[in-house]
């Protein structure tokens, strides 16, 4: 097991080593001098040669890459292009936003996607199932934005043209200074972004456990007795773990790039929307500290999801 | 000849692709979905008739007859049928357009994306080896890359066009196929007909193209149809975010971004109900097709049988 852990952690690192070389190609190769964006245009040729000694650029590409390295790996991402601020020090102000979008939609398409799955299962062919296809089909087919406005319009605009307020149209208000009030803000990005995803584990879940409800071990459960609820989540949801985990890892770890969209929609200031702003403002080092952040939040998920592995599953032990 | 024969009704032999076609139009829900595809080929091929229909070009600004005399947009009426957008352009001649782009990004990805996918997935499950363990981490790799981050840094490096998003989601959406393909041809590839074929001297290409490519068929139809409508809601996305087709050239997703801009969907919701349904037809259309055609060409598995109820306890009687 150790070794299985081993060649994660190595493949882990590969990923980060990479991405690390994709942004620094991207972004200190490509066309676009780096000196002339944090320059300007009116700057005079001895003042682009002081940038230029500044960011480091008169080095050989290779010392370059082991500087930009070196320092990420310190947590030192560089300054902002356009307020001279440490990126850290931005994405970090933006990690709260962000995370409790993601922890509240991880629990909500949990809550949502299983249940619908199990359901379906136990009724194959049934009124039931086909509600539950219904709603895979759905929520696989529509695009996160056109959900998100849907439900500003119907769920914001409409009622406060009624004249009271359901939701409120956007912002995000900080966790510690009162709970109501961060989940009442959240509660319309959350549901959007669960729905989306419940799909996925519904159709997941209610696949494996059709597959696992025909096995000889369910049929001896239900033979010795046990209630038909013991049966499916004692017995039939055990093997459906395993695969529920691993793509819960690779959602999550995803999730640092699929919150752009939403946050986009619902105007909440997170680290998807920080990078959609530097996009626009041609802020690199901003993007590059995003990209690698989300690297690394893939990989530490990949991690977590490994280890889980080892310990759920007898046989990796 | 006997009186029984000479009854006996005549037998029609049918293709396999003819059964195919009859199981798939059989289905009422795959039958709809089709007729929708070809509807929207038939609307995005038939945009410029609709451009001379109406009298309204794609991109030029009706500021006269399409806003209102506050600048606000006109809803639908007789002259713009799904109403107009902010600078007053027509929003039915821009969905038409826009559909070409959707459908033409969406194929072509979906194609160039299935064709690199059966290539390395292919190679991957018939050689084996080596070969297989670094074709299979280069998936990983790919697979565990945050794909709207770097998305989004190519196009801050080379600015947004329909090459690029092309090329964007076809890099990150190959894998899925790939996966697929390397499991069935691995398989394929030690059963007896290819040993036979190795036996009468075939080489590794030809074995590769005549006997393993024709028993891969279906799962390729299958996966490359679902590919279409993520490939359109990747575009749409990319779009949305501003990173995919540059305005003013009419896409859905840029229409909707548009609408989210300013919330003016809030007092004009004809910019995002249409261009949403637009888009929301497609993919449940694509989707539906898909799960359709799964169902057509492999009508042994996949199809749920009603399971029986449990018995009931035998009382004694």
């Amino acid at each position: 097991m150790g070794k299985f852990i081993a060649k994660r952690l190595g493949f882990g690192a590969l990923v980060l080593f990479v991405l690390s070389l994709f942004v620094f190609l991207l972004f200190f190769v490509a066309p676009g001098d780096p000196a002339r964006i944090v320059a300007g245009d009116k700057a005079s040729a001895e003042q682009l040669e002081l940038v230029r000694q500044n960011l480091g650029l008169d080095q050989p590409m290779t010392q370059q890459y082991l500087h930009f390295v070196g320092r990420a790996v310190q947590g030192d991402l560089g300054f902002s292009y356009r307020n001279q601020q440490p990126v850290s020090e931005l994405i970090l102000r933006r990690i709260p936003v962000t995370i409790s979008l993601v922890f509240g939609a991880v629990i909500l398409w949990l809550a949502i996607g299983i249940p619908i799955g199990i359901m379906s299962a136990r009724h194959p062919g049934g009124f039931r199932d086909r509600m539950g296809q219904v709603f895979i089909l759905l929520g696989l087919s529509f695009p996160t934005f056109v959900l998100g406005m849907l439900a500003l319009y119907t769920l914001y605009f409409l009622p406060k043209q009624a004249g009271f307020t359901l939701f409120p149209p956007s912002g995000y208000k900080p966790f510690l200074t009162n709970p109501l009030i961060w989940a009442w803000h959240l509660a319309l990005p959350w549901a959007t972004l669960a729905l989306v995803t419940a799909a996925i584990y519904a159709r997941l879940t209610r696949g494996q456990l059709l597959q696992v409800l025909g096995e000889d071990y369910i049929r001896t459960a239900r033979a010795k007795g046990l209630s038909e609820r013991k049966v499916v989540l004692r017995h039939g949801m055990r093997s459906t773990l395993m695969p529920l985990v691993t793509q819960l890892g690779a959602d999550i770890g995803l999730m640092l790039g699929g919150v752009i969209v939403i946050e986009q929609v619902y105007g909440l200031q997170g680290v998807g929307s920080l990078a959609v702003q530097a996009v626009r403002n041609q802020d690199r080092p901003i993007i590059i500290g995003v990209v690698l952040l989300g690297g690394l939040f893939i990989v530490l998920c990949n991690i977590i999801v490994d280890l889980l592995y080892a310990a759920l599953d007898p046989r990796m032990r | 000849m006997s009186e029984a024969q000479l009854d006996a009704p005549k037998v029609v032999q049918r293709s396999s692709a003819n059964l195919t076609f009859r199981r798939l139009m059989r289905d009422p829900a795959s039958l709809l979905a089709a007729v929708f595809i070809l509807a929207l080929v038939a609307f995005a091929i038939g945009a410029p008739w609709f451009a001379g229909w109406t009298g309204h070009d794609a991109i030029e600004q009706y500021r006269d007859t399409g806003l209102s005399p506050v600048g606000l947009p006109v809803g639908p009426n007789h002259e713009f049928l799904l109403g107009a957008d902010q600078l007053g352009r027509d929003v039915l001649v821009r969905i038409a357009y826009g559909a070409r782009i959707s459908l033409a990004v969406g194929v072509a990805a979906a194609l160039a994306a299935s064709f690199i996918g059966v290539t390395i997935g292919m190679t991957a499950g018939y050689f084996g080896g080596w070969i297989d363990t670094v074709l299979g981490r280069l998936m990983d790799l790919v697979m565990s890359v945050p794909f709207l981050l770097c998305a989004l840094a190519l196009v801050s490096v080379f600015g947004p066009s329909l090459w690029l998003s092309i090329c964007v989601i076809v890099f990150f959406s190959w894998t899925t196929i790939g996966r697929v393909i390397r499991a069935e041809t691995a398989s394929l590839a030690r059963r007896d007909f290819v040993q036979a074929s190795r036996s009468l001297g075939a080489g590794n290409l030809s074995i590769m193209l005549r006997d393993i490519l024709p028993n891969l068929s279906v799962p390729i139809i299958i996966y490359t149809t679902m590919m279409i409508p993520n490939s359109i809601v990747f575009e749409a996305t990319l779009s949305f975010l501003g990173l995919g087709i540059v305005p003013p050239t009419p896409s859905w997703g840029g229409m909707l971004a548009e609408a989210g801009a300013n919330s003016i969907y809030l007092v004009a919701w004809w910019l995002v109900l249409f261009p949403g349904l637009a888009l929301l037809g497609s993919t449940l259309a694509f989707n539906i097709l898909g799960d359709g055609l799964r169902d057509a060409l492999d009508p042994k598995g996949r199809r749920v049988k009603r399971r029986r109820k449990p018995a009931k306890p035998v009382t004694e009687g």
